[in-house]
């Protein structure tokens, strides 16, 4: 049987990659790629969480939390579409417009 | 060796090289295309949790819809003939040390904590009781949700419409 904690340590795993993925790509698409990754390791601690007590609150945060990350994905991915029309480049290194 | 067992480490397997591909690979494309995979991957992990729903809604809108707005976005962004996004990274080293600092901190905490292996049984039907508590105790909450959908949807077309 496999236990809680072993779905729990599969999801800290996929949350460092995504974590990772965020730090080091410098693609705006690919920094929200690994944010993606990153939600999708929750969804899979809320739902395990939800089984395992028996509780069916962590279902309905999982359903609420991929709702809202789909809304994310859109309005991201539209600021950076409108970034490349400005600026015809995506690179988060050079979209330093605010930097102080 | 149960079913649930081995189902539990090959689909971890595939969903680590998947995840892995995702933040790896040079080609954006392919990494958008293997984050489909990840994203199907924890849809079979929320079938081995019992929950056939929560794999449809992630299948739907995960795995489609976000997928498939990432490759338009893509598309858009890259000039389709030419030089493509060439996806380097940079501070490969410092990447890892903190996200494995952070795994490490979350290993940490879990370690410390009671092991649960047991389920408690399945109640009747999960579905019919995510749908009977979505219009009961979350009405006002999934009315709000869509609102901030359809907020969402009106700032995307804002954001990316033409000038004309």
């Amino acid at each position: 049987m496999i236990g809680l904690s072993s779905y729990l340590v599969l999801a800290a795993l996929v949350f460092s990659i995504g974590l990772f993925g965020v730090l080091t790509r410098r693609n705006a698409v690919g920094i929200l790629l690994g944010i993606e990754l990153m939600l999708n390791a929750v969804n899979i601690n809320l739902v395990a969480f939800a089984r395992y007590n028996g509780d069916l609150i962590g279902l309905i945060f999982t359903l609420f939390t991929i709702s809202i990350t789909v809304a994310e994905v859109a309005v991201g991915l539209a600021i950076v579409i409108a970034i490349f029309r400005v600026r015809r480049t995506v690179e988060a290194d050079r979209l330093d417009l605010l930097r102080g | 060796m149960t079913l649930e067992t081995v189902g539990f480490w090959v689909v971890a397997v595939v969903l680590l090289a998947s995840s892995l591909a995702v933040v790896l690979t040079p080609n954006l494309f392919h990494a958008v295309l293997y984050l489909a995979a990840a994203l199907v991957a924890t849809g079979v992990i929320f079938l081995l949790l019992e929950q056939p729903f929560l794999f449809a809604v992630q299948l739907l809108l995960y795995a489609g819809g976000v997928v498939t707005i990432v490759v338009f976005a893509i598309m858009l962004t890259e000039r389709l003939v030419g030089e493509r996004i060439r996806q380097t990274s940079r501070s490969l080293v410092n990447g890892a040390i903190v996200a494995a600092a952070v795994f490490v901190g979350i290993v940490g905490f879990l370690l410390r904590s009671p092991v649960v292996t047991l389920r408690p049984g399945l109640e009747a039907d999960a579905t019919v009781s995510i749908g009977r508590a979505l219009v009961g105790p979350f009405a006002v909450t999934l009315e709000l949700l869509g609102v901030l959908l359809v907020t969402a949807l009106l700032g995307a077309l804002y954001f990316a419409r033409s000038e004309e």
